[in-house]
């Protein structure tokens, strides 16, 4: 997994509530068998016209908003179905950083798996990072891992959670499947007593 | 003596591995539910790093989404992407040594009907499947829901899930459900008083005497839908219900085995007092048959009402509320049952079981689908269509004037055929009215199988009770 540590880059802003992962790569693009090359499809149905053509109002088609590697959005983000597809279209996109005020459970813990750090904040500050956000290209923000905070082109300074364990497999891209082949012994044992205990199982 | 316990606490701590310092766990799973959708990448994974599937005892297979539902099951899908997923998922299962209910097998379905169907979910298991609805199996007192194919590479690899501990919600439904109201009803009701995002976070446990009224098929809806309530698991606790459900399936324990499982699984209640980080009550002889009127499933109101305004929300609702309502081509004020509609559907693994078919042939009794309208019914299963068949409901559907089709999710999602076209607007008995999610600007109405029977007669929504 590609390291996460520092990142300073454009912030994009999606001011909507419950963002569904229908929405950030709809279904006819989970037809595939691979991980890469969904970026050119995130947000389909917003991006773009039947057609093909881009809709120019659409934050990500504006000049400035192109090559944002941040993204703000409004609360409940990734909502829907547990399609990793959705990480994996952000993240070939050149998204790094989803700032929300929540996050649906299983859309939050496929960005770990994928080098994208999902931010949860309160309302209020996502409100001034949105703000800040709109400024366009020439307003760079920096997400730093790890000092946990966040920088925005004006300066302010804002702090935000991770849980410990995920921001070590995220700053050390750490394979989940390799860590957890460590354990062998432990599984080992468990499914000793399982036998024992919960035959049927 | 040890604190009181819910129901996910006891099936937490059973599953146990390992537990690190920071309260991370490696968390055991018993069961691992494969589709062709969310798998492709994670047997890559496997081979990439020459890694076997751990238990594949434990793994089953079945081939669902992409799945046409056309008869021609003999032959081979046409759209290619979706013939490519499904040969996959069939060389995979080969590969890794992964039982497989392929297309033409009477046992294949939608995964969260054959689980349940073939005896693989059971009480006080672990359950994940790479598909949200997941969450369905809780409805038998497992701890089920939905991961991402990284983490079902994980499970593949190592039958096990790092997880920290979820909280613990409580959704009471006390009291008598009146005529014409449903598990949908119930489920669709408490989406809209949590709102999608009420549940995230937790497990919610569904309880009282609505909730035990109702048959296992009534709580699979029920649970199915935590997720749309933000809850990554639904659970309820086992009874003698579950036990006769799941007795005789083909994967159910047998024999003195059974005897085992039936003395565990009695133990798969909420111990009295344990506590609850968040509790929400509903009296029962409240609900009435909703439909959604927007673009999330919160957008949930009873048949009787109106379609809303924006300024009746606040915050980020209200700009939700403009982009719905003119995704949905609605105006507020609007009576919803005279909203009309182009398309009914009838499946999915909300409301794809049997007996969900005899509520929709209940109240097509002598009634016909109205003229020009299209209507599918999907049984969940080709076991579930079978079954229909057998009790006649299937020709007596038919002969009222739906399209009687093979197993699969169907216009739940259209990854396969079956999709709204631009504009159309469906009576749909699925889970979501996501942008988009039935077809390209299609429009999305969630209803309960009797519902979905009673828009088909009149054309447009409409009350299931007016009918009666």
């Amino acid at each position: 997994m590609e390291k996460f540590t520092t990142l300073t880059g454009i912030a994009a802003p999606l001011p909507l509530v419950n963002i569904d992962t229908d929405m950030i790569i709809p279904k006819q693009f989970l037809k595939t068998i691979k991980r890469s090359g969904l970026g050119v499809n995130l947000f389909d149905e917003m991006r773009y016209e039947r057609d093909g053509s881009e809709k120019p109002d659409f934050v990500l088609n504006q000049p400035a908003y192109r090559d944002a590697e941040v993204l703000v959005a409004g609360e409940n983000f990734g909502c829907g179905s547990s399609r990793e597809h959705a990480p994996w279209a952000i993240k070939d996109f050149g998204i790094r950083c989803v700032i929300a005020p929540s996050f649906a459970d299983i859309f939050f813990n496929n960005c770990f798996k994928n080098g994208i750090l999902p931010i949860a904040l309160p309302q209020e500050t996502v409100d001034i990072l949105m703000k800040d956000a709109e400024k366009g290209a020439n307003a760079r923000m920096t997400v730093d891992l790890e000092n946990q905070q966040i920088t925005t082109s004006d300066g302010q300074i804002f702090a935000f959670d991770v849980d410990p364990f995920r921001k070590h497999c995220l700053m050390e891209g750490l394979d989940d499947i390799g860590l957890t082949m460590e354990r062998a012994p432990d599984i080992d044992a468990y499914e000793k007593r399982l036998a024992a205990e919960r035959p049927w199982a | 003596m040890t604190a009181p316990k819910t129901l996910y606490d006891k099936i937490w701590d059973a599953h146990v591995v390992h537990q690190a310092d920071d309260g991370t766990c490696l968390l055991y799973i018993d069961r691992h539910l494969v589709h062709e959708v969310t798998s492709p990448q994670a047997f890559e994974g496997l081979r990439m790093t020459g890694r076997k599937v751990r238990a594949p005892e434990k793994t089953i297979a079945v081939p669902d989404h992409n799945v046409p539902t056309t008869l021609d099951r003999a032959e081979e899908i046409k759209d290619e992407q979706s013939r490519i997923q499904v040969e996959a998922l069939r060389k995979n299962a080969r590969d890794f040594g992964v039982e497989m209910y392929d297309v033409d097998d009477v046992r294949q379905g939608i995964v969260h009907i054959i689980g349940p169907e073939q005896g693989w979910t059971q009480p006080g298991m672990t359950i994940v499947c790479g598909d949200s609805h997941t969450a369905t199996h809780g409805a038998f007192g497992a701890l089920a829901h939905g991961i991402g194919t990284s983490e079902v590479e994980h499970v593949l690899a190592t039958q096990t899930l790092i997880q920290k501990k979820s909280k613990n919600m409580l959704v009471k439904v006390e009291g008598e459900l009146p005529p014409g109201v449903t598990a949908k009803d119930i489920t669709l009701t408490v989406i809209g008083r949590t709102g999608t995002a009420g549940g995230n976070g937790h497990v919610i446990e569904y309880a009282g005497s609505a909730i035990r009224a109702l048959s296992v098929e009534g709580r699979m809806t029920v649970c199915n839908m935590a997720i749309e309530g933000g809850a990554r698991a639904g659970l309820i606790a086992p009874d003698e219900k579950t036990f006769a459900y799941v007795k005789g399936r083909p994967h159910a324990p047998k024999g003195d085995a059974w005897e085992d499982a039936l003395a565990y699984w009695k133990t798969m209640t909420s111990d009295e007092g344990a506590h609850y980080d968040k509790i929400i009550e509903i009296d029962a002889s409240e609900i009435v048959p909703v439909v959604t009127w927007g673009t999330s499933p919160e957008d949930v109101l009873p048949i009787t009402g109106v379609v809303p305004s924006p300024s009746d929300f606040t915050g980020g609702k209200v700009e939700a509320a403009k982009r719905s309502l003119d995704y949905m081509g609605l105006t507020p004020g609007q009576k919803l049952s005279e909203i009309e509609i182009d398309t009914v559907f009838i499946g999915s693994c909300t409301n794809g079981r049997i007996e969900d078919l005899r509520e929709v042939a209940k109240v097509m009794e002598g009634k016909k689908v109205k003229a020009g309208l299209r209507a599918m019914i999907v049984p969940g299963s080709g076991l579930v269509r079978a079954q229909a068949e057998e009790e006649g409901i299937a020709q007596k559907l038919q002969e009222a004037g739906f399209e009687w089709r093979m197993a699969g999710c169907s216009m739940c999602l259209g990854m396969n055929p079956d999709q709204l076209a631009e504009g159309e607007r469906c009576a749909s008995t699925s889970n979501r009215n996501f942008e988009g999610r039935q077809g390209y600007k299609g429009r999305t109405h969630l209803v309960s199988p009797g519902m979905a029977a009673a828009a088909a007669i009149t054309g447009r929504l409409t009350d299931v009770r007016d009918l009666a």
